[in-house]
């Protein structure tokens, strides 16, 4: 089959259409995350993502419209646990993410039929994406890019300096509430591309072999942008090609252009 | 003679902060007036850090209350009025990708309402301050591939670029060699004597205190002086609690 085949295919179509607005958003959110040391986020809430996917199945509600607030809810919970608590971000991430994993492996259990449908979540299926869930995930990265846009310059001081932008009279609180709102909206959108496994190696990769070149923050947003884009589409194709597991396939791409741009700059 | 009474451009009253059970600052009152240089010493520990982060609200005062330009620490929106250079070590995260225009722009951030947009004017003003402190040559380089030195101007630059009445500075100094230091106060003596900013610096360093600052706070949880700094070379009452600093600022004063 040749690659204008291929591309007739609506299922395909679709898969690239969502996957490109899903790896934009992921590269440049992710870039936020892994300066403010935040990138571990995106894993806790992903294992959140598993419970209220399970839970949605287990009320027979649409997985999306039951992870969507679920993870939100989870992300708010994370922020004020390190806040109010006497605990630090990362285990406050580790208390969600079990809470999710346990409350999914619990639903899961209790109920029946339901297994293999959760199952697919966890590795991803973006080759089987619905058209509920293109407009879905289009709608709400186009959210995530405005709310970035119009807030780009308090998430830019904020993730700089904290302090100092407290000093500017930004409010760091809320700066870090619409981060994790946005994080918690993105994992959910990621889930049906890469799984719940991997969706944190889509927010870190990107940002990660940006920040091997860049020479602005811009630049990084632009470089890890195009990574992202490059891994999410080649990898749909490779995996249609080679019939192996789309996931998987485009976080391996994302690693190589890490690895290939890690070695390239430690030799020049 | 009617003798002119100056409005206090920083005023705090019987301030008292505590972490918990343990009080880092008890009962501090002070004026600070337009166009005072004011040096701020002590031992480790002290409170001078916690002292400037409460003038900049960055920790809630427990008791007392501060006022800043007229208006109580909680009112006050006014931030492009306040310059803040911190401790450049606690700043610079090695991996950041931002370019020094970048950093500079964001001491504009004060005055702008959301959508906030860079324009074309607030790129020109970076221009300037950074021609005015001789670093156009690295508008465009990376902050993190910058020497100290020039970081250190970088960020001082951010600090000036909205026009403010008022620098705080905290160690600013840590991270620079001896030339380095000497022409940084030297730049900030420059600003306070020639551009009226009212300068407040927490160093290390307490001989330049006596060399450039005209007033000296010195701090060790309790407001020990405060006032000329020919007046704490006078004042024999606590000179000797005063261990090496002390000793050190009295030193550059006489000499």
């Amino acid at each position: 089959m040749d690659i204008l085949n291929f591309l007739q295919y609506s299922f395909i179509q679709k898969a690239f259409f969502a996957g490109s607005f899903v790896a934009i958003v992921c590269s440049v959110l992710g870039l936020f995350l892994v300066l403010r040391k935040m990138s571990l986020i995106g894993d806790g809430l992903s294992h959140v993502s598993f419970g209220a996917i399970a839970l949605g199945l287990f009320f027979g509600i649409y997985p999306f419209y039951i992870a969507v607030p679920v993870v939100m809810i989870a992300s708010i919970l994370i922020l004020k646990i390190s806040e109010k608590a006497k605990v630090y971000g990362d285990s406050a991430i580790g208390i969600i993410s079990a809470v999710g994993i346990a409350g999914g492996v619990i639903l899961a259990s209790v109920s029946s039929g339901f297994n293999v449908d959760l199952f697919s979540y966890l590795f991803g299926s973006i080759l089987a994406i619905s058209n509920t869930e293109v407009i879905l995930s289009i709608v709400l990265s186009l959210v995530v890019l405005a709310v970035i846009y119009l807030f780009y310059w308090d998430l830019f001081s904020a993730t700089f300096d904290e302090e100092y932008a407290k000093t500017t009279g930004i409010r760091t609180n809320f700066i870090n509430m619409i981060l994790t709102l946005l994080t918690a909206i993105t994992v959910v959108l990621s889930v049906k591309m890469v799984g719940i496994m991997l969706v944190s190696a889509l927010l870190i990769l990107p940002a990660a072999t940006a920040l091997q070149f860049a020479k602005g923050f811009k630049m990084a947003m632009a470089i890890g942008s195009i990574v992202s884009l490059i891994s999410v589409l080649l990898g749909i194709t490779l995996s249609f090609f080679l019939d192996l597991p789309t996931g998987a396939i485009i976080v391996m791409i994302n690693a190589l252009f890490f690895a290939l741009a890690f070695f390239y700059k430690k030799l020049s | 003679m009617q003798r002119i009474v100056m409005q206090p451009i920083i005023e705090s009253k019987n301030v008292s902060i505590s972490y918990g059970q343990n009080e880092v600052l008890k009962d501090i009152s002070f004026k600070i007036v337009k166009g005072d240089f004011i040096g701020i010493a002590g031992p480790n520990g002290a409170g001078k850090t916690t002292l400037i982060k409460a003038i900049l609200g960055l920790i809630p005062v427990s008791i007392g209350s501060i006022d800043i330009l007229g208006n109580k620490i909680g009112r006050f929106n006014n931030w492009s009025k306040i310059g803040y250079l911190p401790q450049k070590s606690s700043t610079i995260n090695a991996l950041f990708p931002a370019t020094v225009d970048e950093i500079v722009v964001l001491g504009l951030l004060s005055q702008k309402k959301l959508p906030k947009r860079i324009t074309k004017n607030d790129q020109i003003k970076v221009a300037n301050i950074l021609n005015d402190l001789g670093i156009s040559n690295l508008k465009n380089k990376m902050l993190s591939e910058l020497s100290g030195g020039q970081q250190q101007k970088v960020l001082l630059a951010r600090a000036l670029i909205s026009n403010p009445e008022i620098l705080i500075f905290d160690e600013p100094s840590t991270a620079l060699d001896p030339n380095s230091r000497e022409s940084f106060f030297k730049l900030v003596q420059k600003l306070n004597k020639e551009n009226g900013i009212s300068i407040i610096l927490i160093t290390h360093d307490t001989g330049y205190i006596g060399s450039y600052a005209n007033k000296l706070m010195y701090l060790d949880h309790e407001l020990k002086y405060f006032g000329e700094i020919s007046g704490f070379c006078l004042s024999d009452k606590d000179n000797h609690s005063f261990e090496r600093s002390g000793q050190h600022i009295i030193w550059h004063q006489h000499n």
